[in-house]
């Protein structure tokens, strides 16, 4: 693929619009595309896809390829990877971004090798490399306590990366851009993989990935009583209420309340974690908080390098105190 | 009919190892591998081996583990068949040195699989704990063309069939596909059983299988890696932590509510 140009993002939908991790590729796709004078597409596929086209280019692409069809309107792991592979080859792009969401933890390494390219992972950044033009993504590696900058040898370099590590650009609906309706003839029995069942263990309280305010509790708190202690602080905040992965290992909280490396990524205004250590797994899905506030009894745990506030104490002495004088000042 | 499981491990430096204890070597772009810790088997991976197990003591079935690596820890790679796993596969080679690029560690697992012939499932973790990578059993699902299922917390085989309950950010899903088929498994699975004491003494009579890169007709000098480290290093933070220090701990609970509320936090 000598010839191959452009970055193209592969865009995920919801609802039928564009997820805000597609508009975050875009704005990722839109320094590529401009430090190397080339084009910004997307690809999204699924049904009735024109509106979501027009809004990736108001947010930042020259082109959209759509490739339309009903079986691709759930997702079905085969089905879309056989139209986004569709799309790479059409569209021969030079880069090709993808979002670390779940779908596509399972797509973009099986796409990278359908494609004959080596895949770089849960990228924080990407960026051109001023010689040599090729891209240069920077990724957390060993739990987060290394960094690695790494290129793509091949030809597309393909890179995944972590949902909000980028902020979307600001719509601009005077942007326009062609759209190129690509046709895939699916074989419903491509999908060999089925969906037989599924339970959402939706809480009730407030959603983790887009709270404001986040408290976290850890294994320090010992069991899952004291999770009712956070509680009463989450709601006296309004705040969503997670986990480290000990606590839920442990079986004190459901596995959806885990934050980290392999849970959720929260990025609030405001995150209070009690008893958490502060391993670097944990911070890998919090470090975009903008305040991390710390409540653990040793003075050296690592949390402490990481926490704008904190207070060295027991929780038992430090929560009580601490969530009356909040109720004080809320209500 | 007895059921051929196949289960991917790695070995790994110990995730849980202290901080301070983990360096990088810039100028080799690598970890430093510790002195005094030994390594462990990769934590999902432990977990893939009690998924397979859990599915031997319901039928009928053989648990191969497969690794790929430039040297093993003898005494630490046995863990599996001291569990109860039948037979220990190790790729070991000189040229296997660099496991950090998932396109051609899957291109060597995936000789290996091809070697051993028959085989109804592949296990393996979601992710490596060096690299976080999570990619090698996709690669290897494709480069075999079998269908993949992710982060499975619960895995049973039955009429040609896998069903796994795999873990989702909201709850669960329950997913099927047809043998032969990649599964990769999380530690939402649960605790990996400990090793019996008769488990361990059928491990040290049990000898591993040793195939080097010619053994699986694999030319190294075609291993082309596809993603090169081009940087390594620690990343550094410039936080610094306001102590909120009170008369007792209750009166810095107290504080710290006061302080969130001084700096328009809450
Ligand atoms: C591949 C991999 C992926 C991982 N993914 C994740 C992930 O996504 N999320 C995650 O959280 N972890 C993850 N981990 C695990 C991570 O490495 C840590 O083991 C885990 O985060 C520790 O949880 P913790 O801080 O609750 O427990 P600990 O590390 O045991 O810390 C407990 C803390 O509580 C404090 N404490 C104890 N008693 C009190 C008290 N009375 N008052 C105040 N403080 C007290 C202690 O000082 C200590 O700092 C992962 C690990 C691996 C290897
Ligand atoms: N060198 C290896 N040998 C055996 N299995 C491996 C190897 N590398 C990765 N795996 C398997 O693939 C999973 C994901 O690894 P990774 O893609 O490197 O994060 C691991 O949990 C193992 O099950």
């Amino acid at each position: 693929m000598a010839d191959s140009t452009g970055i193209l993002v592969l865009g995920e939908l919801e609802n039928s619009s564009l997820t805000s991790t597609a508009k975050e590729l875009l704005a990722a796709g839109r320094i590529l595309a401009d430090s190397l004078d080339q084009k910004l597409s997307i690809g999204i596929v699924g049904a009735d896809l024109e509106p979501s086209a027009q809004d990736a280019i108001a947010h930042g692409a020259d082109q959209a390829y759509l490739v339309n069809n009903a079986l691709l309107s759930e997702y079905q792991p085969e089905l879309h990877l056989a139209a986004l592979s569709h799309i790479c080859r059409q569209a021969g792009p030079s880069i090709i971004l993808m979002g670390r969401t779940e779908s596509g933890r399972e797509l973009a390494p099986r796409l990278a090798v359908r494609l004959g390219v080596g895949l770089a992972q849960d990228c924080l950044e990407v960026s051109i490399d001023p010689d040599s033009k090729r891209m240069i993504a920077l990724r957390p590696v060993y739990g987060g306590n290394a960094m690695a900058a790494v290129v793509c040898t091949g030809t597309p370099q393909i890179a995944s990366i972590r949902p909000k590590a980028y902020e979307p650009l600001e719509a601009d609906p005077s942007r326009h851009g062609e759209t190129v309706s690509l046709d895939l003839d699916l074989d419903p029995s491509m999908a060999r993989v089925k969906l037989v069942e599924r339970v959402e263990e939706e809480s009730e309280g407030v959603q983790l990935e887009t709270a404001r305010i986040v408290v976290a509790g850890g294994r320090g708190l010992g069991g899952p009583a004291p999770f009712k202690d956070l509680e009463v602080v989450a709601k006296l905040l309004r705040a969503g209420i997670g986990a480290s992965r000990a606590a839920v290992d442990a079986g004190w909280v459901p596995p959806p309340w885990q934050i980290g490396l392999t849970g959720k990524t929260i990025t609030p205004d405001l995150y209070i974690t009690v008893a958490i250590s502060g391993a670097s797994q944990h911070m890998a899905g919090c470090s975009g908080a903008k305040v991390i506030v710390a409540i653990n009894k040793d003075s050296e745990a690592n949390i402490f390098k990481e926490a704008r506030y904190g207070v060295v104490g027991d929780w038992k002495k430090v929560l009580p105190a601490f969530t009356e004088t909040l109720r004080e000042l809320v209500e | 009919m007895s059921l051929n499981i196949v289960v991917l491990a790695k070995q790994v430096i110990d995730p849980e190892m202290p901080m301070s204890a983990f360096q990088v070597d810039r100028e080799n772009r690598q970890v430093v591998t510790p002195a005094n810790i030994p390594p462990v088997v990769n934590g999902f991976d432990e977990n893939a081996v009690e998924a397979a197990l859990r599915i031997k003591d319901t039928q009928d079935a053989t648990v191969t583990v497969l690794s790929m690596g430039q040297s093993f820890a003898l005494d630490v790679m046995k863990k599996p068949l001291s569990m109860g796993a039948d037979s220990l596969v190790l790729l070991q080679d000189e040229a296997f040195q660099n496991t950090v690029d998932s396109f051609t560690v899957a291109q060597v697992l995936t000789a290996a699989i091809r070697k051993l012939g028959d085989f109804d499932l592949i296990i393996a973790g979601r992710q490596a704990s060096d690299w976080d990578n999570a990619q090698v059993p996709l690669a290897v699902a494709e480069l075999l063309d079998l269908p993949s299922i992710t982060i499975g917390k619960k895995v049973e085989v039955g009429d040609g069939r896998v069903n796994v309950e795999r873990q989702t950010p909201e709850g669960t899903e329950i997913v099927e596909a047809p043998l032969p088929a990649m599964v990769t498994v999380s530690n939402e699975l649960g605790q990996p059983r400990y090793p019996t004491l008769r488990g361990i003494m059928a491990a040290t009579r049990k000898q591993p299988t040793i195939w080097s890169a010619q053994d699986l007709g694999v030319n190294t000098s075609k291993l082309q890696h596809q993603v090169e480290t081009v940087d390594l290093y620690l990343p550094t933070t410039d936080k610094e932590c306001e102590v909120i220090q009170g008369e007792d701990e209750a009166d810095s609970g107290r504080l710290l509510a006061l302080k969130l509320r001084e700096a328009k936090l809450i």
